[in-house]
């Protein structure tokens, strides 16, 4: 009997060109999403050597991270801040130059390039999938074995459609049960990071497994593997199944009528063999995940809202405890303090974290009927410009209008602060993003992670609160 | 890229958990387009008070370690963003090896596209590196590429470990590009049995309006 095989070890090997060395392999890419940030050297570095881009055909280029989340319409033109708008420029120019498809900002189509990927369709299972953004493993809900490269790299799949990888360990997340109500992925995948911590998947890659998963919808699903990266994995991955099939029919770039019926029948190859093996396991029970946010300045420096700060004289390793003292100090938070008394002067709901549909009616469920705390400034930035315009379809801007949020163009916002949008005066914020490092979002800001309900209640109570008593 | 065969200096001490690449390089200068002069932002909201001026206290603002060749971190580091721009300004900095016990996969691989050698040592060897590197202008590391090993101040060599490929092209300063552009007849062959088997995934974006 053949050794039964992992999703992860069938697509590695379906995607193996070449060896390259010892333990070293050239692999290719099917799929490569650009952006403003990580490019610019890149293709510097092909005009300087003379090269092409190799596949304009599995390339597509969109501007997210540095543009405004007001004024759309007037384009690159309102892009008011210098550096922001050369980058933007830059990409404009090279992708004209090279012949990428580029998503332009005016268009319904932008959007954060790990929302689109899936939206568009252009996310499929079985592919290979770069991005220079380590939250590439978002295209991991799709069964696609998706992750972040550095810009070298991001010139080297530019020019040869191919990259050269050592292959990764797999790693089994087995998640059963249901989850509890007001608990949502981004609690799950906190509540999995805290347990493992930052680097509990460094050199693996995640196969997120069990009810709890096969139970959660698609958007559900890239929440859990964006983080992916914050465990240190290289990717996360989800077998694709039915659901992710009904995902994925009729969307613009996914495949149609007899191609349809042939890119169904891989698909369904894909998910790992019973009896698969894995080199590293870790299991959770859903029904002990409460909803999480984070205390800290790393994303394992999570707790369920209903426990206390921690008090770094518990902690026996010396580096980790300078570690929690120093993130103590950063947050301006005593050790044993309620984490539902800490107020917040700032609220972000956004990021390719939560910023889709489904992440907006939660927040908005909350948001409905009830006003946003005095002090405290709350912002909505949907993740594509098709987000924002079925969010509006369904009302949903309305509510967070009339709940005194302001509702914002699709972009990256405040996950990285690259546009204008940023925490003013080391404010406190609970933001539904992916990482809160220390000036991530502002100069001293203090980041508290949650999921899009959980930041609406902060918005609406003024501190960090338990959506669950809200009612 | 600079080939790497041996170097020599001082090591700095960075006793931080989880240094991820925000604290290496604040997002907020990702915004240049150029991969020289970084330098200048390298560690910044450590390494500079809030005035712009040297903050005293952190190790690189130190006399022997403003000449540091070589860092000594701790666990898994450079976690978090892909930004070769971490690497690039440690480079640009003067910093051609980080020591730790473990790296992030990202950060990891971005130094080797850029000549820097990252080196895995276990845990209770860092922690005799990192006392070293405290010594100040006598924390003089020298690292041999092609025998794998540390010279620490005393003289004693310490081995370590290193991809058989990755340290090839450190070596001889070898462009990766320029490697895989001589597989391109299996590129294409490769290319061509692909597109038989999964051809939906071929011409997708050609499809955008442009």
């Amino acid at each position: 009997m053949p050794t039964p095989k992992t999703l992860f070890d069938k697509i590695w090997e379906s995607h193996v060109i070449a060896p390259q060395g010892e333990g070293t392999y050239l692999i290719y890419i099917d799929l490569h999403l650009i952006h403003e940030v990580t490019t610019p050297q890149a293709f510097e570095g092909l005009k300087l050597a003379g090269r092409k881009v190799r596949r304009p055909d599995k390339t597509i280029a969109v501007a997210d991270h540095n543009i405004p989340t007001t004024n759309r319409a007037a384009g690159v033109a309102g892009i008011d801040e210098p550096d922001s708008l050369l980058q933007v420029q830059v990409l404009e120019r090279n992708v004209k130059e090279f012949g990428v498809p580029y998503f332009p900002i005016t268009s319904l189509d932008q959007g954060i390039v790990h929302v689109i990927g899936p939206e568009q369709g252009l996310s499929q299972p079985g592919m290979t999938i770069v991005c220079g953004d380590s939250h590439t493993a978002t295209h991991g809900a799709m069964g696609a074995l998706a992750f972040g490269i550095g810009t070298s790299e991001v010139e080297h799949v530019l020019a040869t459609q191919t990259l050269i990888q050592a292959p990764a360990k797999n790693m089994l997340i087995n998640v059963e049960g249901a989850l509890g109500t007001g608990v949502s992925p981004k609690d799950v995948i906190l509540a999995i990071i805290a347990k493992i911590g930052t680097a509990g998947g460094t050199g693996h890659v995640f196969e997120y497994a069990g009810s709890t998963f096969r139970d959660m919808s698609m958007e559900g699903r890239m929440t859990v593997c964006n983080m992916s990266i914050e465990a240190g994995a290289r990717a996360g991955l989800v077998a694709p199944d039915d659901k992710t099939f009904a995902y994925m029919m009729g969307r613009p770039y996914a495949p149609k009528g007899a191609a349809w019926e042939q890119a169904l029948s891989y698909w369904k190859t894909l998910p790992s063999d019973r009896g698969s093996t894995y080199d590293k396991e870790a299991h959770l029970a859903a029904a002990d995940i409460a909803p999480h946010v984070t205390w800290g300045t790393n994303p394992e420096m999570a707790a369920p809202v209903t426990g206390r700060v921690p008090d770094p004289a518990q902690i026996d390793d010396p580096l980790r405890r300078a570690a929690v003292e120093r993130a103590l100090q950063y947050m301006q938070l005593s050790p044993n303090t309620l984490l539902e008394d800490v107020p917040v002067q700032r609220v972000f709901i956004g990021s390719c974290t939560n910023s889709r549909i489904e992440d907006l009616r939660a927040a908005a469920a909350v948001a409905k009927g009830r006003k946003v705390a005095d002090g405290v400034v709350a912002l909505v930035v949907p993740g594509s410009g098709h987000v924002k315009h079925q969010a509006e379809e369904e009302g949903l801007d309305r509510i967070f209008l009339e709940a005194g949020f302001e509702w914002r163009d699709a972009g990256c916002s405040m996950c990285m602060s690259m546009n204008n949008d940023k925490a003013m005066n080391a404010e406190r914020v609970a933001t539904t993003s992916n990482r809160n490092f220390e000036g991530r979002q502002g100069k001293n800001a203090k980041s508290h992670l949650m999921g899009p309900a959980m930041a609406a209640a902060a918005a609406v109570t003024g501190k960090l609160s338990d959506v669950r008593q809200l009612g | 890229m600079d080939k790497f065969t041996t170097l020599s200096g001082v090591a700095a001490p960075l006793p931080i958990v989880n240094l991820d690449t925000d604290k290496i390089f604040p997002a907020i200068y990702l915004k240049t387009i150029k991969r020289t002069g970084l330098a200048q932002w390298l560690f910044q909201e450590i390494r500079f008070k809030p005035d712009g001026s040297e903050n005293p206290d952190f190790v690189l603002n130190q006399a022997p370690y403003r000449q540091a060749k070589i860092l000594i971190g701790a666990d898994n580091f450079g976690c978090g963003s892909s930004r070769e721009h971490a690497p690039w300004a440690l480079l640009d900095f003067g910093i051609r090896c980080v020591i730790a016990p473990s790296f992030a996969d990202i950060f990891y691989n971005n130094c080797f596209k850029n000549g820097i050698l990252p080196i895995a040592v276990p845990k209770e060897i860092c922690d005799e590196l990192m006392e070293d590197a405290k010594k100040g202008a006598n924390a003089v590391m020298t690292i041999d590429l092609e025998s794998q090993t540390i010279s620490r101040p005393d003289g004693e060599k310490v081995y370590f470990e290193l991809d058989a490929f990755r340290k090839h092209c450190l070596l001889n300063g070898l462009d990766d590009i320029g490697l895989t552009e001589a597989k391109n007849t299996e590129i294409s062959s490769y290319e061509g049995k692909a597109q038989l088997e999964r051809p939906w995934q071929f011409g997708m974006t050609q499809k955008v309006p442009g």
